[in-house]
């Protein structure tokens, strides 16, 4: 063995020469647990201790308006900080965001008008001197985003037919592989990335130079992270010896990753399989026990639980609250057929016993019809009694995306350090569906000099006439503006990606990337179900069209019955099924920065609500300002025939033409589940 | 043939053994003071054909598993018994569990004969037996209950397996020696599985308003956990 550290592990191709190859290494390693949860320990005294000054802490920033404390000095980088503690005799698990607990830390390389704002926000002054840096010195990801927008753009942004963009803030959603930095240490990882770079040759094009560039950057970030460590005493340079130094390890990497990066979701990974390997050792070992090992893990959950970022308020209420998508995958089947499920995957779903229950970390539990029955009675439990867990299919993700894969933010999948993402919001298929029928004059915006409803889209043919909308002609005007939308949303999506790569570069978790990575461009979908029913009235129903004193349809009138999506009828849900297929292939039939992979996701979870504002009448009689559905859900209370139905119709989304994820929420009470006796 | 159905559920989980496929048909001839279901009474529903409800049914043979199917409840589907029956004989044919959900008021014992082919495609009954007491029965449903008892006893002889329901309401149903007498009745009988105690709630009385309908229970309060707990000790122990 290379390193004493991996004394009592079993070889592999993760551990020859130059490898870096963390699922070969738990697949060699772990060991399933198909047991109950019975062995779980309960909290420690020094957990309890703890976790109360947590808890105060959090009530006072509740009682403070949602900000304890906000640095307006210090731009935060790795290691920007001194080390800062909770109550530093009491921590196994060790590091904070800045000097103290909760308080959030200053991010302008997004852009510093957002970071600034949210500071005014809550009565916090932003340094002179860091905005003088940033308007004299140094260009924000958001001022080359608005140096480089067309026209066009904008419109499409204010009117929100574009809408939530990552262009004023850190997209987010890239999973560094944190479990390379215990497994490896630091040190091997900084000579790989050397190693890679020596090998970056050719043409010397701008891409080259970037590349070389990027890497560079890297190995810098990595070289911070480990004085980062050594400011907390710690130091990781080469691999973690017990399962406590994994965890820290692991964690030290993510804690760089959020001091680096404000990204609208910052999730974890896919840790507790290979956490189990260092506990399993360590138990076996006699050097810790039970107690011990669910202590770091509670200590471990509760850092993740305080992960804060400094954001203006309409960004909470966009999402509902205070959102950092720390999402951790647990569980899953192994290709080879073995269930994923370990020990640990227990011990990080019991924190929600020991430390009671939370919204973060996101705790998402990769289903699999054959996870052992154990693991099944323990989620089902624990749901019914925290309503805190999160699933997805890993039946339907891992025939696309193999057994060691992870969600960033709520769906959206990616193999863990060789998958990286561009974050792209969503397109409002709704408000698009409008600006078919008026020929891309927006429902809602007045042209400020005219005062004529405002044009966004070239000047198309709008529908004609004030008998009952056709279908086809409906159709086809639709497609025309799609295309229009797609082509636009691409665009902006290639500039915003272009600008964050330049100007807010995640290098630390990009370092925690195989160099040759896969990327994904990821579109979103809002207003799904709305424009299925809306089509769906219109084919089957008769839907006249509404105009004001300018000609533009701004309500409709139905006469009929139609079918709704959500009903587990074929009428509505072919709709459906078309207008993904049809989104997707207008997406990716444009160019898309630095060849990423188009995708696309339905999944606005709570932003449907703010988006159903900016979207006038709709033809399926929903009214303006009123929500959109979440997700891929039917609109509100139109699914008439109870929980299958509905999700059944969810169910016929083609995933192949959605890649990036569908959501469903769904709320059920316990009772609703059948009865106990 | 074609039956008047109110509607469907997809995720039925309280109307028989696991998840079932519930179809609601429309009318019924009571007039239960607690039914919370009052938009099933009268005329109205869709017509539907059997072929387009197990069309409907069986996509969702997937979530049946081992122990669920298809139950049709109402309204009181007895008053289609032979739309009902021919549904059962193709769901059966589907290798679908079925379950009817009733009061059995339309059963005499003289037309017994009729309703032996409805007996051959169920697999299980829910028979609520909303009062042991004739005259109770009377003011609380606006029918006598010797059909119901009947109808039990039929079942029992022809070796149907079933489920007694008793919907509880303080006062109006909840008397020690009603469900006493109640419990007496159902251990003369062969067959049953088990016995429900469902305790009446104040979710249909919206349905009222819509309807623009009296509330019967106004006032009536749900039943304390102590009077649940026991109508189950003296009707559900074993």
């Amino acid at each position: 063995m290379k390193f004493e550290a991996w004394e009592g592990f079993q070889s592999g191709k993760w551990c020859e020469e130059n490898e870096i190859d963390t699922r070969d290494f738990i697949l060699k390693n772990y060991t399933p647990y198909e047991g109950d949860a019975n062995f779980l320990a309960p909290p420690t005294d020094a957990t309890r201790k703890l976790w109360q000054e947590v808890l105060s802490l959090l009530k006072q920033e509740r009682e403070k308006g949602g900000v304890l404390d906000a640095d307006t000095e210090i731009i935060s980088q790795i290691n920007s900080h001194p080390a800062g503690y909770i109550d530093k005799e009491l921590e196994k698990i060790v590091g904070l965001q800045t000097d103290k607990p909760l308080k959030r830390a200053l991010m302008p390389f997004g852009g510093l008008r957002m970071a600034e704002q949210s500071l005014n926000m809550y009565g916090y002054e932003l340094s002179p001197k860091v905005k003088e840096i940033f308007t004299k010195y140094r260009k924000s990801h958001n001022d080359g985003v608005f140096d480089a927008y067309t026209p066009e753009i904008r419109l499409a942004r204010s009117s929100h037919i574009l809408t939530g963009l990552p262009d004023t803030y850190g997209r987010g959603r890239i999973i560094g592989d944190y479990r390379r930095i215990a497994l490896y240490g630091v040190d091997y990882l900084m000579a790989q990335k050397e190693l890679d770079k020596l090998h970056m040759n050719g043409r010397m094009d701008p891409e080259l130079v970037r590349n070389r560039e990027e890497i560079s950057e890297q190995i810098k970030a990595l070289a911070e992270l480990k004085k980062m460590a050594m400011t907390y005493g710690v130091d990781i340079s080469m691999p973690a010896k017990t399962a406590q130094e994994a965890v820290q390890f692991l964690y030290f990497g993510y804690l760089g990753a959020v001091k680096d990066q404000n990204g609208a979701a910052m999730s974890i990974g896919r840790n507790s399989t290979f956490l189990d390997i260092y506990f399993e050792r360590d138990l076996k070992r006699g050097i810790i026990t039970e107690q011990e090992a669910q202590e770091i893990i509670d200590h471990f959950v509760m850092k993740l639980r305080m992960v804060r970022f400094m954001r203006i308020k309409e960004y909470n209420d966009l999402f509902s609250g205070d959102p950092t998508w720390v999402t951790e995958s647990i569980g899953g089947m192994g290709i080879d057929g073995r269930p994923l499920i370990t020990k640990t995957a227990f011990r990080i779903l019991h924190t929600l016993d020991n430390l009671g229950p939370a919204p973060e970390p996101n705790l998402t539990v990769l289903w699999s019809k054959r996870l052992p029955i154990g693991f099944k009675r323990f989620c089902a439990d624990l749901s019914i009694r925290t309503s805190a867990l999160q699933y997805e299919s890993d039946d339907l993700m891992r025939p696309e995306m193999g057994d060691d894969y992870a969600i960033a933010c709520c769906v959206s999948c990616m193999r863990v350090g060789k998958d990286m993402q561009f974050f792209g919001a969503r397109a409002n298929l709704a408000k698009c569906l409008l600006y078919a029928i008026n020929g891309g004059k927006d429902e809602l915006m007045k042209d400020k000099k005219t005062g004529k409803p405002l044009q966004v889209s070239p000047a198309y043919e709008s529908v004609q006439g004030n008998g009952p909308l056709d279908y086809d002609d409906v159709i086809a005007k639709y497609k025309t503006m799609m295309k229009w939308l797609a082509k636009l949303y691409d665009d902006t999506l290639n500039l915003i990606h272009y600008m964050h790569d330049k100007y807010s570069y995640e290098a630390l978790e990009m370092a925690l990337h195989d160099t040759k990575v896969r990327r994904f461009f990821a579109t979103g979908i809002a207003g799904f179900s709305c424009v299925v029913d809306s089509l769906s009235a219109i084919k089957y129903a008769k839907v006249y069209p509404v105009r004001d004193e300018d000609g533009l349809v701004v309500d409709f009138k139905i006469e009929g019955d139609f079918p709704k999506y959500g009903n587990n009828d074929d009428r509505a849900d072919e709709i459906a099924v078309w207008l993904v297929k049809t989104f997707m292939r207008y997406i990716s039939s444009h160019y898309t920065y630095r060849n990423s992979i188009p995708t696309t996701s339905i999944l606005t979870i709570t932003s449907n609500v703010v988006y159903g504002k900016k979207t006038g009448n709709t033809p399926d009689g929903r009214r303006a300002g009123e929500p959109l559905a979440p997700g891929a859900n039917p609109m509100h209370g139109r699914d008439k025939n109870g929980a299958l139905a509905s999700l059944e119709s969810v169910a016929k989304l083609p995933y192949e033409f959605a890649k990036d994820g569908i959501s469903n929420t769904f709320s059920i009470t316990p009772e609703s589940l059948g009865k106990k006796d | 043939m074609t039956g008047r159905v109110h509607s469907f559920e997809s995720f039925g989980t309280v109307d028989g053994p696991g998840i079932r496929f519930v179809v609601f048909l429309q009318g019924c001839p009571l007039r239960c003071l607690y039914c919370h279901n009052p938009d099933t009474w009268g005329g109205g529903g869709s017509e539907y054909s059997t072929d387009e409800i197990v069309k409907r049914a069986v996509r969702y043979k997937n979530y049946f598993g081992d122990n669920g199917g298809v139950t049709v409840s109402g309204g009181e589907p007895l008053l289609q018994r032979a739309f009902v029956c021919e549904l059962f004989e193709k769901l059966k044919a589907e290798g679908v569990h079925t379950c009817l959900d009733t009061s059995g008021c339309t059963f005499t014992p003289e037309r017994a004969e009729e309703f032996l082919p409805l007996l051959n495609a169920t697999d299980l009954f829910l028979l609520d037996i909303k009062h042991i007491d004739p005259t109770e029965h009377q003011k609380l449903t606006g029918q006598g209950n010797e059909n119901t008892l009947a109808f039990a006893r039929f079942l029992s002889e022809n070796g149907k397996k079933m489920w007694i329901r008793h919907v509880l309401v303080p006062d109006l149903t909840d008397k020690d020696e009603w469900l006493y007498a109640l419990r007496t009745f159902t251990d003369g009988l062969k067959t049953v599985e088990k016995t429900e105690v469902l305790p009446y709630h104040t979710m249909g009385e919206v349905k009222y308003q819509n309807l623009g309908l009296d509330y019967p229970l106004q006032g009536v309060p749900v039943p304390t956990k102590e009077r649940i707990e026991n109508a189950k000790r003296i009707l559900c122990r074993k």
